[in-house]
């Protein structure tokens, strides 16, 4: 068992002809996922790997009975990506692409309520359950299948923590990266909830990181609802107010939102065990499992 | 990115809303010109990007052309919380006897923009926000839709505003919205907004900060942002096209994804050193841009040791080690020592490339930010 992704996911990417979509649609077939077409418009009838390219994402969808797309479209033209594939539709949509308009963001996430699907990203790395499929670019060779559950705002953070595991012999049931800008689809509580309705999920690892609230909205949430363990990492502790920390939401507003203490209070007062170090956290999973 | 008062009123001074008679002046006699022009009383006002300008001495009101030389020749060249002041607004002083707030910002959390009003304008919003979360009416906008008419109006008569004003402060707030919706805005702000004894509306102060990803679409604002850099090595971290913050500290850092970065800031804080920086080089990164990233930090004079720190997704070790071979050959001696860990995709490899003279090689993240805490100490001494 896992969570959004299986053997059984059926892939589309759109944007699978460009330098970026080509490189890691090749390196998610090589991990096993199950990549059946590709949607860029004017390329319909081509292939790429042998996969069938078309030129909507309804028409991959209808064709290859494609449930799942990842987005490799550039960022100009990644807003109009997300409501094609919210339109196929796909049950899973997930967005790498990084520096997307925040507005546009605003109206794929009112479009994004009024549907079932659930948006990964985007400025994500994506998602992966060990030995079964990765939709996005985690590099595969770290991860190993168990019991943790992990998700996390950050893409290169999320790979020093599965190390971390990994090295450990606790292996992975699904990770999900959710992404680092202000406005993103599956947030920390959407995931909380499949992990903690996955019987296959026995700890959970929570990265966070400053800025917004979705750390001390999650906070509340294991506390009022979740029996699996929870340890958890808020990177971030020594940024200066004002300054945005790389991400578009990465920031603490002037006023003193946002910030780790915040989020490591919540998430201590929710019962989380909060690590200094990503080295740290995993000793509490150990501990857990 | 955030633009300067005069660059955002020019914009809103387009757009409609009306603001006071201004002038930018970047040396004392034009600034003098422009006030005679406009006619005293004038406010002279630093276009320096940092809060609080008022109490820092960088606006002052002035009433007759000897007044004005003081003032300009004061603050011209005045250091305004590290920044230096190089130009000033002149501007027609406004006679008020009322001042509002008005602005729009994205509501991350709802994922909506959401404009608000208050009547308690002319102070710090972020402490009124926080003092008496009342004092401020809040509407939420469908982005599919736009702020309808009602909208603007509702909010503004909840916040309490006086029914005469109430339709200008409506219209403006409107203008102000399809503004921050057509030019990607993040926040667009007025405050304080006025009103005269005779009854007008004039935005005596303009913020507009721009979404950043949205640039490429809205390229006059970008070319603003030239003009709107501050720290020489941020300036020189936007050529590199870096995500590059300066801090305090004495230990450089530079490493891959925003998230491990803060998380190598944060451990350099946690075994007793101090950062100097944030410095993501991004994913995929090839050996000419880390080469520019050890240079970015060598030539920050804080700097003692860098750390640096790679955990390769699309980013290859291998790479990254030739970088850092080429970039430090190219010294006779290594200007400040360099600690370097990789992990992830062919890291091993990139291990084995690293030329162990030049560079203190270190196999956990703990280990390396250890590493170079000791050794930026060991400068220090």
């Amino acid at each position: 068992m896992s969570v959004l992704v299986d053997d059984d996911t059926r892939v589309v990417v759109q944007g699978i002809t460009g330098g970026e979509g080509k490189f890691h649609a090749g390196q998610m077939i090589e991990y096993g996922t199950n990549v059946v077409a590709g949607a860029v418009p004017g390329k319909g009838g081509q292939e790429v790997y042998d996969v069938p390219v078309y030129d909507t994402v309804s028409g991959a969808a209808r064709q290859e009975d494609a449930n799942a797309a990842v987005v490799f479209v550039p960022p100009a033209f990644a807003g109009d990506a997300l409501f094609e594939a919210l339109d196929a539709p796909v049950d899973l949509v997930v967005a790498i692409t990084e520096g997307i308009p925040t507005q546009d963001m605003s109206r794929v996430y009112r479009k994004l309520k009024e549907t079932d699907t659930y948006l990964v990203g985007p400025n994500c790395p994506g998602l992966i359950t060990p030995g079964e499929a990765k939709l996005g670019i985690l590099p595969g060779n770290i991860f190993e299948s168990g019991n943790v559950g992990l998700v996390s705002r950050s893409g290169t953070l999320t790979y020093q923590v599965v190390d971390n595991l990994t090295e450990r012999g606790l292996g992975q049931s699904t990770a999900i990266g959710i992404g680092g800008d202000p406005i993103i689809g599956t947030d920390f509580i959407d995931t909380l909830k499949l992990f903690e309705a996955d019987p296959d999920t026995h700890a959970v690892v929570m990265c966070g990181e400053i800025g917004g609230e979705d750390e001390e909205n999650a906070a509340k949430y294991i506390r009022q609802n979740m029996d699996t363990p929870v340890a958890g990492f808020i990177a971030g502790r020594t940024a200066p107010p004002g300054k945005r920390m790389g991400h578009a939401g990465a920031i603490v507003s002037g006023s003193g939102t946002g910030t780790a203490e915040s989020k490591i209070n919540a998430l201590e007062d929710a019962g989380v065990r909060v690590g200094d170090t990503p080295n740290e956290v995993a000793d509490y999973i150990e501990q857990f499992l | 990115m955030r633009l300067h008062e005069y660059q955002a009123k020019d914009l809103f001074a387009d757009a409609g809303i009306p603001t006071p008679d201004s002038t930018l002046a970047r040396t004392v006699d034009e600034a003098v010109d422009a006030a005679a022009e406009i006619g005293y009383p004038v406010a002279i006002k630093a276009q320096v990007h940092v809060g609080g300008r008022g109490k820092a001495g960088g606006i002052k009101l002035v009433d007759d052309g000897e007044e004005a030389r003081e003032a300009a020749d004061e603050i011209l060249g005045m250091d305004l919380k590290g920044f230096e002041v190089d130009r000033v607004l002149v501007e027609e002083a406004v006679d008020f006897v009322n001042e509002l707030y008005v602005g729009v910002t994205m509501d991350r959390g709802e994922g909506k923009p959401v404009a608000m009003v208050s009547t308690r304008g002319g102070v710090n919003i972020e402490e009124v926000a926080e003092e008496d979360p009342d004092a401020i009416a809040r509407e939420h906008i469908d982005p599919a839709f736009g702020m309808h008419d009602f909208q603007a109006r509702k909010v503004v008569y909840e916040a309490g505003v006086d029914g005469d004003i109430a339709r200008d402060v409506s219209s403006i707030l409107s203008t102000l919205y399809d503004l921050w919706e057509e030019r990607d805005g993040s926040d667009a702000e007025i405050n304080p907004l006025m009103v005269t004894s005779d009854g007008e509306v004039i935005a005596a102060d303009a913020v507009f900060n721009v979404d950043e990803d949205a640039l490429f679409r809205q390229p006059d604002l970008a070319e603003m942002e030239e003009d709107a850099a501050g720290d020489e090595l941020e300036a020189k971290a936007n050529e590199y096209g870096f995500d590059y913050v300066r801090l305090s500290g004495n230990v450089g850092i530079i490493g891959n994804g925003a998230g491990l970065v803060m998380t190598t800031l944060d451990l350099v804080d946690y075994y007793g050193g101090e950062p100097a920086n944030f410095l993501d080089i991004g994913g995929g990164a090839k050996a000419q841009r880390v080469a520019n990233a050890l240079d970015m930090v060598f030539s920050d004079e804080n700097v003692d040791a860098v750390v640096f720190n790679i955990f390769g997704g699309i980013t290859r070790g291998d790479e990254v080690a030739n970088g850092i071979n080429n970039a430090l050959e190219q010294f006779d001696e290594i200007p400040k020592p360099v600690i370097v860990r990789l992990a992830g995709t062919n890291a091993k490899e990139g291990m084995e490339i690293l030329n162990t003279d030049l560079v203190q090689v270190e196999a956990t993240l703990e280990d390396a930010v250890q590493g170079a805490v000791e050794a930026a100490e060991e400068v220090t001494q």
